[in-house]
């Protein structure tokens, strides 16, 4: 993996005695796409304002670039943001607000220029120079603000919920457009958001967070198939997970049913929770499934049916491309390989505890 | 407009008839007329005879002295309520609210009570064998006493521009490398003119034409423009030159509403 960039040290920040952060570690490479991701509340919005400088850590300390930044100001630090509604000066034309950041450095007319057309290049945006702010739509606008910030070249981007305000359709495209900015322009980006499927989409590395601690930190695949607790399991995507029994290695009860599985380690007669994601569930006829059930609800999604199953006494959450009618016998089977094994919380307060990284 | 919602407007339009274009015709009959009922000129002209443009030199002069007060009193007051982002800048707003419940007239003779000879201040001060104050007859006083009674009025639209400002534009400004004091001149007070056009206006105008604070703090020897018209009407009995001097200082009003129209094109710092 690529050099080390930035590292968060056991920070810890409460407001009016409310614990928003708990000794929160976190390291992020260079040139790596990372996403913070979780639901409001979760910490992930001041950790981003921690790293921007704008909070300052209750304890602990941000270290960038191998130097301590704990304490220097937002206007001191080699980053810059991306907020969260685009955050323009209203008062001035997109040119002069694409120069803010570049006019206090000093660079020269010439150099304010070039960077104003590449900028503008770059987010699509050419001829712009002259307009209002105002007078432009919220995708425009908010890809102005990433054009004011990356003209800057900093080493770390920092995007807080910067699609939030834009439609469905806007925000796809903005997603592309953004994984083509960072590959062009080789810098970190971090990006703070609470829906899943755009963070599945960019990033590198996701970082999931609730309640101020990072319950998962890994590749989008790894989060997605291989979540580490339940929390995550239900935070990304839609998934049954369902209480069961680790017989052995390779075998779980699940609903009294014998699964064959594929993890090990967890012991003998073990309580665990099992995931399984509703595309992995395959119907067949009542004799070829391990389990039985009958169809309980059907809903069309467009590219899948969504049915629910009762089997076993758990409603079953199922994705399938065949539609199987309310009401029809159907079978249960599941591939050892998407059977995700995950230690049972051993009380509510451990849902939420720190994982290790 | 539908018929219907013509004649729901009937008692608007009846009452502009007659509390304002009527009496306003008035003024302009008298401002330009003299006692036979002749066209002239003469009541418009006569605001330059020596005393008459010393009233109002030094109207203009006090007006300004006092917003300029006015603003710098209130702009850092403004910011700091703006920023006060607990239920404790309700507060701090109502207590500069507050004097404007009571009259006016009484609020002014309360400073005139204050600040006499052998006022409550004076008072004091001879207590603690300190030197009198003399301001009482001097422009000072008139000053203090339009500071005092206007500065609300330069607070509220202040106040609401600068509330307006999105902490994440200010947070932008320092992200993008720029310290406080750029930030508050590049970004903040460009962003607040509305707020300072408008409160400029509800300082300077109700200033400009003011009578009672000069008569209550400024003596007898010290006339204001206000002072001047509201003698051509009471005393002298001359309303053709009070309504002619009343047209000057129309004039200097609309001047100051046309420039803050143009600058204030939301009507965003418009706030009572």
């Amino acid at each position: 993996m690529s050099k080390e960039l930035i590292h968060l040290n056991n920070i810890s920040k409460s407001f009016d005695g409310q614990m928003v952060l708990d000794e929160l570690n976190l390291t992020i490479h260079e040139n790596e796409f990372v996403t913070l991701l979780g639901p409001s509340g979760c910490g992930k919005t001041t950790t981003l304002r921690i790293l921007g400088g704008f909070t300052t850590p209750d304890t602990g300390t941000v270290i960038f670039d191998g130097k301590d930044i704990t304490n220097v100001p937002p206007n001191k630090r080699p980053l810059n943001t991306v907020f969260q509604k685009y955050a323009l000066f209203t008062h001035m034309t997109i040119a002069e607000n694409i120069a803010f950041g570049l006019k206090i450095k000093k660079k020269s007319r010439q150099y304010i220029d070039d960077k104003i057309r590449y900028a503008l290049k770059l987010v699509n945006l050419d001829g712009y120079e002259n307009r209002m702010p105002d007078s432009l739509s919220g995708g425009q606008q908010q890809r102005i603000a990433i054009a004011r910030a990356i003209v800057n070249e900093p080493k770390l981007l920092l995007l807080d919920e910067p699609l939030g305000a834009l439609d469905l359709k806007l925000r796809q495209e903005m997603q592309y457009e953004l994984i083509r900015m960072k590959n062009e322009l080789g810098i970190t980006f971090v990006y703070v958001t609470h829906d899943q499927e755009e963070a599945l989409t960019m990033s590198d590395t996701i970082v999931v967070m609730n309640q101020g601690y990072i319950q998962q930190i890994g590749s989008p695949e790894s989060i997605y198939n291989e979540p580490e607790n339940a929390f995550v399991a239900d935070f990304i995507g839609d998934s049954n997970i369902i209480p069961a029994i680790m017989i052995e290695d390779k075998l779980v009860s699940i609903l009294g049913t014998r699964f064959a599985c594929v993890d090990t380690g967890f012991g003998h007669n073990k309580p665990v929770d099992v995931v399984i994601r509703p595309e992995d569930v395959e119907l067949t006829s009542p004799t070829d499934g391990i389990l039985q059930g009958v169809v309980t609800h059907l809903i069309f999604k467009g590219v899948h049916y969504e049915m629910e199953v009762m089997a076993g006494g758990f409603e079953w959450l199922v994705h399938s491309t065949v539609m199987h009618p309310i009401g029809q016998e159907v079978g249960i089977k599941v591939d050892p390989f998407n059977i995700q094994i995950m230690n049972k919380p051993e009380s509510e307060d451990e849902e939420a505890v720190a994982i290790d990284i | 407009m539908t018929s219907k919602s013509k004649w729901l407007s009937a008692p608007y339009v009846l009452w502009s008839i007659v509390f304002i274009i009527i009496p306003l015709g008035m003024i302009v009959y008298y401002g330009l007329t003299d006692k036979t009922g002749a066209f002239t000129l003469e009541n418009i002209i006569a605001i330059t005879t020596a005393g008459h443009a010393k009233a109002l030199r030094l109207s203009v002069l006090l007006s300004l002295i006092s917003t300029l007060v006015c603003f710098l009193l209130a702009y850092p007051l403004a910011m700091i309520l703006a920023n006060t982002k607990t239920s404790k800048h309700h507060f701090i707003i109502l207590i500069f609210i507050l004097p404007m419940w009571m009259n006016f007239l009484l609020r002014t003779l309360a400073w005139q009570t204050l600040l006499e000879k052998n006022g409550v201040i004076n008072s004091v001060l001879t207590f603690l064998n300190l030197p009198n104050l003399k301001i009482i007859n001097t422009p000072a006083a008139i000053v203090l006493g339009m500071v005092y009674n206007f500065l609300p009025f330069m607070i509220l639209p202040l106040y609401n521009v600068l509330s307006k400002i999105d902490t994440n534009i200010i947070n932008a400004a320092h992200d993008l490398g720029a310290g406080s004091v750029y930030t508050f001149i590049r970004i903040i007070l460009p962003l607040s003119v509305p707020g300072i056009i408008s409160g400029i206006t509800m300082v300077f105008v109700p200033a400009l034409t003011t009578f009672v604070i000069s008569a209550l703090l400024g003596g007898s020897k010290l006339l204001l423009i206000g002072d001047v018209i509201e003698q051509e009407f009471t005393r002298t009995s001359n309303w053709h030159l009070g309504s002619g001097l009343s047209i000057v200082l129309m004039i200097f009003i609309v001047i100051n509403m046309v420039a803050s129209a143009i600058f204030d094109k939301d009507g965003e710092g418009s706030m009572l």
